[in-house]
C-alpha cells in the first residue's frame, strides 16, 4: 500500500520524519485529511492547531504546531511550523502552568499566543484545554 | 638590581594568569563553534522547505504583494547590522561593521536614507560613541540566538517596511510613521573555521529563490519519475486563498532569513574568538618565556655581583690583615 512521506520540520530543527498511513490537520479554512496520492496543497494551519499524523506502525503521533504550513505534494507532506513538539514529549504540567500564567497575564497579544500554544500542547497531549 | 627581578617575576605571574583566561576562553568558543554549526544545521530543513513552498506560491499568487514589489522611489533603507555582545572576538565585529559602511555610503550615493537596527553590544556602542542615530537595538543573544529573538527584529523591520508604503517626498504618508522601502542585513558568514565573511544582502523587496524547485525536477528526470506534465509548474489547491496565504509565509520568510544570518553570526563570532585567543595565549606564552629567561639573567648577574662583592670584601681583608 502507498504510504505518505511525512517531514515535520520546525525553525530550529528537524523534528520527525518518516512514512505515514495518514495525517489529519486543521487549516484556517476547516478540518482536513491527507491520505496518499492526495492532490498539491498549501495550507496555513490554524493558530493553536493540532495535527496528527497514523504511523505505518498504526501508532497515532499527535503534534502540537504553531505557526505553521502544511504542504502536500507528489513527494510527500511537510508540515512547518515555528514550533512544534510531539505529544509524547509535551509536559503536562508545564503547559497546565503556562496556560493558568496566560490567562493571568490578561489580553495583551503575546499572553494570548502564549494562551493559544498552551491550549494546543494540552490538547495535543490528549487533555482538556 | 633586586627591584628589577622582583618586577619581572610579578610581570611573569601575571602573564601567566592571563594566559589561563586566554585559553580557557579558547576552549570555551571552541564548544560553542560545534553547538552553533549544528544549530545551522539543524535550521536549514525548515529554510528548504519554506523556500519551497513560496516558490510553489510564487506560481500562483498575484505578486503584488508588497514585500515583492520594488518601490520607484526608494528613499528611506533600513540596514540591519548583526554584531556580537562580547568583545575578544578579535576582527569579528570590525569586519562587520566595515563592510556595513561600505553598504551605507552606496546607499547614500543611491540617494537613500540609510537607518540602522543593531543588533549586540559592540555594534550599539560602536554607533553610540560616534553619535550616529540608530533606530533600534537589540541585545543579549548574539551567541545562542532563538527564533524569538529572530522574530523580535523581523516584527520590528516588517512594521517600519509597510508603513514606508505609503511614504512620500514630504516625510510620512497618510499613516504618520515615517518606514523604509528597503531591508538590508550585514551579517558574517560563516564559510568554515578559518574563513569567515561579512556579506550584505539585500531582504525586501525579495526575490524568492527558485534553485530548490528546479534541483527537483532535474531530480525527477534523472530517476524517472513522471510527475505530471514535465515543465507545467503543479498547480496546488490553496487553503485560505493563495494570496492570504503568501501574506502569512512573507513575514516569515524574512525573518527565517533574519535568523538563519543570527545563527551563521553566532557561528562566525564563536569561530573568530577562538582563533584570537589562541593567538592571545600563544602570544602570552611567549612573553612569559622571554620574561623568565630574562628574570633568570637578572638572578645569575645577582648572583654574580653577590659573589664578586665576598671575594672583594675577603681580598680587602686578607690585605688588610697582611699589613699588620
Amino acid at each position: 500500500m502507498a504510504t505518505l512521506h511525512v517531514e515535520l520540520v520546525a525553525v530550529e530543527r528537524m523534528i520527525w520524519s518518516g512514512e505515514a498511513n495518514m495525517v489529519v490537520a486543521r487549516t484556517t479554512e476547516g478540518e482536513l485529511g491527507v491520505l496518499p496520492g492526495h492532490a498539491p496543497l498549501l495550507g496555513q494551519l490554524a493558530e493553536g492547531g493540532v495535527v496528527t499524523v497514523r504511523t505505518v506502525e498504526g501508532e497515532d503521533m499527535v503534534v502540537a504546531a504553531h505557526g505553521g504550513f502544511l504542504s502536500v505534494t507528489d513527494r510527500g507532506v511537510s508540515i512547518l511550523a515555528e514550533t512544534a513538539e510531539i505529544s509524547s514529549e509535551i509536559d503536562v504540567e508545564r503547559a497546565r502552568e503556562a496556560l493558568r500564567r496566560a490567562e493571568e497575564a490578561g489580553d495583551d497579544p503575546d499572553a494570548l499566543a502564549a494562551a493559544r500554544r498552551a491550549q494546543s500542547r494540552l490538547r495535543a497531549a490528549g487533555q482538556d484545554a | 638590581m633586586a627591584g628589577n627581578l622582583r618586577a619581572l617575576r610579578r610581570r611573569i605571574r601575571s602573564t601567566q594568569s592571563t594566559k589561563k583566561i586566554f585559553s580557557a576562553q579558547e576552549l570555551i568558543a571552541g564548544a560553542r563553534i560545534v553547538r552553533a554549526q549544528a544549530r545551522v544545521e539543524a535550521s536549514k530543513p525548515y529554510a528548504r522547505e519554506i523556500t519551497r513552498v513560496l516558490s510553489a506560491l510564487a506560481g500562483s499568487a498575484s505578486l503584488d504583494h508588497p514585500l515583492l514589489t520594488e518601490r520607484q522611489d526608494a528613499r528611506r533603507a533600513a540596514v540591519l547590522v548583526i554584531t556580537s555582545d562580547r568583545g575578544f572576538a578579535g576582527s569579528y565585529n570590525v569586519n562587520v561593521l566595515r563592510r556595513t559602511e561600505e553598504l551605507l555610503s552606496l546607499l547614500r550615493q543611491e540617494g537613500k536614507e540609510p537607518v540602522l537596527y543593531v543588533v549586540g553590544r559592540k555594534g550599539e556602542t560602536y554607533y553610540s560613541f560616534r553619535n550616529r542615530p540608530v533606530a533600534e537595538t537589540f541585545t543579549g543573544f548574539s551567541e545562542q540566538p532563538n527564533y524569538t529573538d529572530a522574530q523580535r527584529v523581523g516584527e520590528q523591520l516588517i512594521a517600519a517596511f509597510t508603513a514606508g508604503e505609503d511614504d512620500d517626498e514630504t516625510g510620512a504618508g497618510a499613516d504618520g510613521v515615517l518606514g523604509v522601502d528597503e531591508l538590508h542585513i550585514v551579517y558574517t558568514e560563516f564559510r568554515s573555521l578559518l574563513a569567515q565573511v561579512p556579506v550584505a544582502k539585500r531582504m525586501a523587496p525579495l526575490e524568492v529563490e527558485e534553485v530548490e524547485e528546479f534541483d527537483y525536477e532535474r531530480e525527477d528526470r534523472e530517476s524517472g519519475v513522471t510527475t505530471g506534465d514535465s515543465g507545467v509548474p503543479t498547480s496546488y489547491e490553496f487553503e485560505p486563498s493563495p494570496d492570504a496565504l503568501l501574506d502569512a509565509l512573507l513575514p516569515k520568510y524574512v525573518t527565517t532569513r533574519i535568523f538563519a544570518a543570527m545563527l551563521e553570526s553566532a557561528a562566525s563570532e564563536s569561530a573568530s574568538r577562538r582563533r584570537a585567543m589562541k593567538s592571545a595565549s600563544d602570544n602570552a606564552e611567549e612573553l612569559a618565556k622571554n620574561l623568565s629567561r630574562q628574570a633568570n639573567q637578572a638572578r645569575q648577574a645577582e648572583i654574580t655581583q653577590e659573589i664578586s662583592e665576598i671575594v672583594g670584601g675577603a681580598d680587602a681583608l686578607v690585605s688588610a690583615g697582611a699589613d699588620d
